[in-house]
């Protein structure tokens, strides 16, 4: 009887098996048959990891950012393909002679997704919220805000600073006023984040926005931020299906601008680079993100679109002078600038169109010097001022990451192979330090500065000198251990708070040339244009600097 | 036999228990941490002094253990770190995927491995055999990863049979009633939906099966030829008895109790094959989220309660496996 029990256990699992690939061919053949029809409607993108939610003012990573930035709008913005500050949500916007004071005219008929009616008020209701906020769980992961405001109403962390935000005022419907207590030269570049979206106060109320608890080791967000979110951008919320990984977006139909050409878009989430590429082979995707440099001809070859964005990153090689004595003396760190060879460095290593970095922002922002110090290759420059600061044939403990890849840093460790062997090239003894990206390699450098020299980048947020140069070297950091430099603190400071835009301009051109040759606290590499892969049958999508690409222009015709 | 269930039950409950302890310190002393991850690249000294504040890392070891056992014990396991949902929550969804891929390859591995092994057996030195063996010695010792790769590169990017990843069609409108995609369209009638699934399923359930597979042939096929040289089989044969009735009575039977084990342990290795199988095709079970949650975030809680899980699926596994034991062969009930 239990054998009879075993006979029959081995035949159904033989059926099952049968079915299965009777199933298999029955499927393959349907989708050779006609796939082709359901796609002129919908454009599916592959993501390469989870958001965290869909509240902008909790996120601060590109792939929350992409369905947020689908949603919701902010008050000014980027003109598309460019890092060029244009009307958003506000159509024109103007400062007082302090720099304090920012009226926003506002766009008319435009209403959120739930119908209610976007105006002052609700501009300043979002302003109002995020001052205002409480709780440490939701004060510790308003990174973007922090970074502009400086602090909040009530600070969590006792650290903080205090926040720079004043007040905001409804002067009449379409005119906001937001005020702050010192001039900040971010603004109005900061008004662009997506992280200062404007979301519906309705619904901000309705599904407990504000409410970010901490759980364990852990914080749960609002429905708001979950299930909910309520914007006035060119697409809705359709849902996200974790257990399939996809976003859905669908057609905002009263969106007051440009009306999506596509009726949904879904965001396919695919961690594995590999498979990204063969979905998108397989036409089952029909747009990737930063493809591996190394694919970007053979996707090409193969008839994909792909897109450069024009560059707005810096990859730098970073100097701890605290460690290595040698390494405060300016001649020691003009000695490394020489040693590299840059130009080389772009040809062989750097993803098509990245070109030799002399200053640590694009050419594209304000304050640019096209005057400053470059550092031409030189391996004999670099061996004579080794040889005056006797820093002959030291040695550096040179840190890098091997697992993580950026977009101003696809292949960490070839880079660091290259720079290694231009250093060695001119005497130095390079030890190479690989530790994990998040096991160790921000740990050692940035926190406790373990390091000589280290590889490290940025990617801009918006079009302002103080968010590149005013990030690295605005004050001591344990990544360059540079606390004696306190005048360039002190002239980074100076150029942030200058309000004449002349000034500013002369102010940070000062700055650059300055880094470059007074202080060098770091060698800038390379800028490097990310890219974005479509198929031939998407038309309208503008590759963005700040990889800020909005899905209501793109179509995608059936072929 | 209650006994031995009661006994094997406290086993389990004590080995949960030290298991905890051991995972929660060993996290806890990883580099880098759940901290970094959630501030990016964004992290100032205060952020950071705020966040660990906020999570308590900076309170001694065992004061966080001791918070920790007390919310599981209530059935809390905190909320993921990278997604804010409730560990739980997420653990619901992975499993479906992960227990309908590994059913699914345990399917192929049972349904093709006892029939091969004893079809090599009984034609033991013969072509068929020859054939079985080295097949079998190839489907051991090929990687998992690059098994997946390669049925990827044929199936999916040269000859398009099948899909590169995923558990369903993107965009697909089926209803999610389980969470097992194959199950659920056939309970909601949506034929299309479960076809679908198992379009996805295939080629992952082949590579994960592989290995198991493999195991199961050799194993069978080592334990029928056993069998088959016993006296009590010559004793049926010469008592003329009928092929079929010794094949099924004697040999099968007594033959697939080292295969029962077998498999039982085959299914725990299944779910290690998983974690590179899902990462190869983009599954959405526990294997993926076993990676995610270590290399990306550090995600504690999920950690937690994934090696729990994992531990909790093997002991029931053997536990069922020793049980199945006392139900093919009566010796062991009567001990």
């Amino acid at each position: 009887m239990q054998a009879r029990g075993l006979r029959s256990a081995i035949a159904v699992a033989a059926v099952a098996v049968m079915a299965a690939g009777a199933a298999g061919c029955a499927a393959s053949d349907r989708d050779e048959g006609g796939e082709g029809s359901a796609a002129g409607g919908t454009f599916i993108f592959a993501g390469a990891g989870d958001p965290k939610n869909f509240d902008p003012i909790f996120n601060d990573d590109g792939e929350s950012f992409r369905p947020v930035r689908q949603m919701f709008e902010t008050l000014v913005t980027h003109k598309p393909g460019t890092a060029e500050v244009v009307g958003g949500l506000a159509e024109s916007w103007e400062h007082d002679a302090t720099g304090k004071v920012w009226t926003f005219k506002l766009r008319k008929n435009v209403k959120f997704h739930d119908g209610t009616a976007f105006n002052a008020a609700a501009v300043c209701y979002n302003f109002d919220r995020w001052y205002n906020m409480k709780g440490a769980a939701a004060q510790s992961q308003m990174l973007y805000y922090q970074d502009v405001f400086g602090g909040f109403a009530t600070n969590e962390a006792e650290t903080a600073g205090k926040s720079i935000y004043d007040k905001c005022e409804a002067k009449d419907e379409g005119t906001a006023v937001v005020s702050l207590n010192t001039y900040k030269g971010a603004f109005p570049g900061a008004f662009a984040l997506t992280s200062l979206s404007i979301a519906s106060p309705d619904a901000l109320k309705k599904f407990d926005a504000d409410k970010v608890t901490q759980n364990g080791d852990s914080f749960e967000y609002s429905a708001f931020a979950n299930t909910n979110p309520v914007g006035t951008g060119p697409f809705t919320f359709g849902g996200w299906d974790k257990a399939k990984n996809e976003i859905t977006l669908n057609r905002y139909a009263d969106y007051w601008g440009d009306k999506a050409k596509v009726d949904k878009v879904i965001i396919k989430i695919i961690k594995d680079e590999n498979t990204r590429k063969q979905e998108l082979r397989a036409g089952t995707v029909q747009g990737i993100d930063f493809p591996a440099p190394s694919d970007r001809k053979a996707l090409e070859t193969e008839g994909f679109q792909v897109l450069n964005r024009p560059a707005f990153n810096i990859l730098y090689m970073g100097i701890n002078q605290k460690n290595n004595p040698k390494l405060a003396d300016l001649r020691v760190r003009q000695a490394l600038a020489y040693a590299l060879n840059r130009e080389q460095l772009v040809q062989t290593k750097a993803p098509g169109g990245s070109s030799v970095a002399s200053q640590f922002m694009p050419d594209t922002v304000l304050g640019y010097a096209p005057d400053a110090q470059k550092y031409e290759y030189s391996p004999d420059k670099a061996k004579q001022l080794l040889k005056e600061a006797g820093a002959e044939g030291m040695t550096l403990n040179f840190y890098y990451p091997p697992d993580v890849s950026r977009p101003y840093m696809p292949s960490p460790q070839e880079i660091f192979t290259v720079l290694a062997n231009d250093l060695q090239a001119v005497g130095l003894k390079v030890n190479g330090v690989s530790r994990p990206w998040n096991g160790g390699f921000k740990d050692d450098v940035q926190q406790f500065g373990k390091h000589d020299l280290h590889i490290l980048g940025w990617t801009g947020d918006y079009n302002d000198p103080g968010n590149f140069v005013g990030t690295f070297f605005g004050r001591p950091k344990p990544e360059f251990g540079d606390e004696k430099m306190t005048d360039m603190f002190a002239a980074i400071t100076a150029a942030d708070a200058t309000v004449d835009e002349a000034g500013k301009k002369a102010a940070w051109e000062q700055v650059n040339r300055d880094i470059a040759s007074k202080w060098l606290p770091a060698i800038p590499v390379w800028h490097a244009p990310p890219a974005i892969v479509v198929t031939k049958d998407v038309k309208g999508l503008v590759a963005s600097p700040l990889t800020a690409e909005e899905f209501n222009t793109v179509t995608v015709s059936a072929s | 036999m209650l006994r031995v269930i009661v006994r094997r039950l406290l086993q389990l409950v004590v080995t949960l228990i030290a298991l905890t302890a051991l995972i929660f310190v060993w996290l806890r002393n990883l580099p880098g941490g759940p901290v970094d991850a959630l501030l990016g690249d964004r992290a100032t000294p205060e952020r950071r002094e705020l966040l660990i504040k906020a999570l308590g890392y900076d309170q001694p070891i065992l004061v966080q253990y001791g918070k920790f056992m007390q919310r599981m014990l209530t059935g809390d396991f905190g909320n993921s770190i990278r997604t804010g949902d409730p560990v739980l929550e997420v653990l619901g969804r992975a499993f479906p995927a992960t227990v309908e891929l590994a059913l699914a390859a345990m399917v192929i591995a049972v349904g093709l491995g006892i029939p091969l092994g004893y079809l090599a057996a009984r034609h033991r030195g013969r072509t068929l055999d020859n054939l079985t063996i080295g097949g079998t010695l190839l489907g051991i010792s090929i990687p998992i990863f690059f098994l997946g790769y390669l049925l990827k590169d044929v199936f999916t990017q040269n000859i398009h049979w099948f899909p590169p990843s995923g558990r369903v069609s993107t965009g697909l409108d089926n209803t999610n009633v389980t969470g097992f995609f194959v199950l659920d369209g056939l309970l909601t009638r949506e034929f299309d939906a479960t076809a679908d699934a198992l379009w996805h399923l295939i080629l992952p359930a082949v590579t994960l099966a592989t290995i198991p597979l493999a195991v199961i042939v050799r194993i069978t096929r080592a334990s029928v030829l056993d069998v088959l040289n016993e006296d009590y089989v010559r004793t049926a044969e010469a008592k003329g008895l009928r092929h079929s009735t010794i094949r099924a009575r004697h040999v099968l039977r007594n033959g697939l109790l080292p295969v029962v084990t077998t498999i039982g342990l085959q299914t725990g290795a299944l779910l290690a094959g998983a974690v590179l199988t899902e990462k190869v095709y983009n599954w959405g079970g526990l294997g993926t989220l076993i990676t995610d949650s270590i290399t990306g975030s550090r995600d504690y809680p999920v950690l937690q309660a994934l090696i729990l899980v994992a531990a909790l699926v093997f002991i029931v596994v053997n536990l069922l496996v020793d049980l199945s034991y006392a139900v093919i062969d009566p010796r062991v009930r009567v001990r």
